[in-house]
């Protein structure tokens, strides 16, 4: 471990605020380039089943 | 030589198959990978002599950048086999590919310019790197849009493959930067060949975070892929049956 304490690991030697910034941004955006995709799914499974069911229907 | 492989590479179908088959294990990867690496980078790794711990930012802000020009080495790839054998999965991967790469071109010039301040006192300067980064950004969005503004699938394939050729030379441009003009932009940290500027303590969660991010394009262009083979071909029988396979088994 580089840090004596959780305080020091926080505060990143007077840097906090740019390192925790920078990786608080970077996780937004990995993490909306996962839930993207699988939401995008998840609404053309949707669409389809509304169709398939209209299908069966008629 | 046989070149069967090649052509089945071509077939939606089996590249359907065989994604399928490799994504758990590849999500897998990503997820230990970038977490190793990125603890490791932010907690573990020593304090650099002259930023002290800004510099941690390079855990992030590297392998950004790195996959950023990798992605569109795969798209100029992508197009130039789009463009010679007309392969419609090569186009698949072209498109879906660039919003991935201009998110992680975004990554790198936020990292880089938070990292800018407490260490060149200013969030931007039209440094040559910097300015080649931005216009690997402005390509990213020329390709999406492009393949956007035309309906002509065909057609639409053709102009982004030609479109990714040709920013391609902006690849060697944002590599060479840092030696071709003076810049406030250090020269690069890994080097293929001779010795690395970092100790290994620093620069080992560097590469593990690399191969992380590397895993995690991977993961997330197979899933758009997936999805936008599954909607090309949904007139296919393959496609209708795994869509009402995948349909039961949400309800």
């Amino acid at each position: 471990m580089s840090f004596d304490s959780f305080q020091d690991f926080l505060a990143m030697g007077k840097h906090g605020a740019y390192v925790w910034s920078a990786y608080g941004i970077s996780l937004a955006v990995v993490a909306l380039n996962i839930a993207m995709p699988i939401l995008a799914k998840r609404r053309y499974l949707q669409d389809e089943a509304r169709r398939l069911r209209r299908e069966k229907k008629s | 030589m046989n070149w069967t492989w090649f052509h089945k590479l071509g077939s939606p179908k089996w590249f359907y198959e065989i994604s399928g088959r490799w994504l758990p294990w590849l999500a897998v990867a990503a997820g230990v990978l970038m977490v190793v690496g990125l603890v490791w980078g932010l907690a573990f790794a020593p304090p650099e002599r002259y930023q002290g711990d800004s510099y941690r930012i390079i855990y992030i802000h590297v392998p950004a950048a790195f996959l950023a020009q990798a992605c569109y080495i795969t798209m100029a790839l992508a197009g130039a086999v789009s463009l010679i054998w007309k392969m419609k999965l090569a186009d698949v991967a072209l498109q879906q590919a660039a919003p991935i790469g201009a998110w992680l071109c975004f990554i790198a010039l936020v990292t880089g310019a938070i990292w800018g301040k407490p260490t060149w006192g200013t969030y931007w300067v039209w440094d040559a790197r910097l300015t080649s980064m931005l216009i690997l950004l402005f390509l990213y969005f020329g390709v999406i849009a492009l393949g956007q503004a035309i309906s002509n699938r065909d057609s639409s394939a053709k102009a982004c493959a030609v479109l990714a050729l040709v920013g391609a030379v902006n690849i060697p441009i944002i590599q060479k930067s840092v030696e071709w003009w003076n810049t406030l932009h250090q020269p690069a940290t890994f080097k293929i060949t001779g010795k690395a500027s970092m100790s290994a303590e620093m620069w080992l969660p560097l590469l593990i975070s690399v191969l992380g991010f590397y895993c995690f394009f991977v993961v997330v262009l197979l899933l758009r892929m997936r999805l936008e083979v599954l909607k090309r071909e949904s007139r296919s029988s393959w496609a209708k049956a795994e869509v009402i396979r995948q349909v039961e088994a949400r309800s």
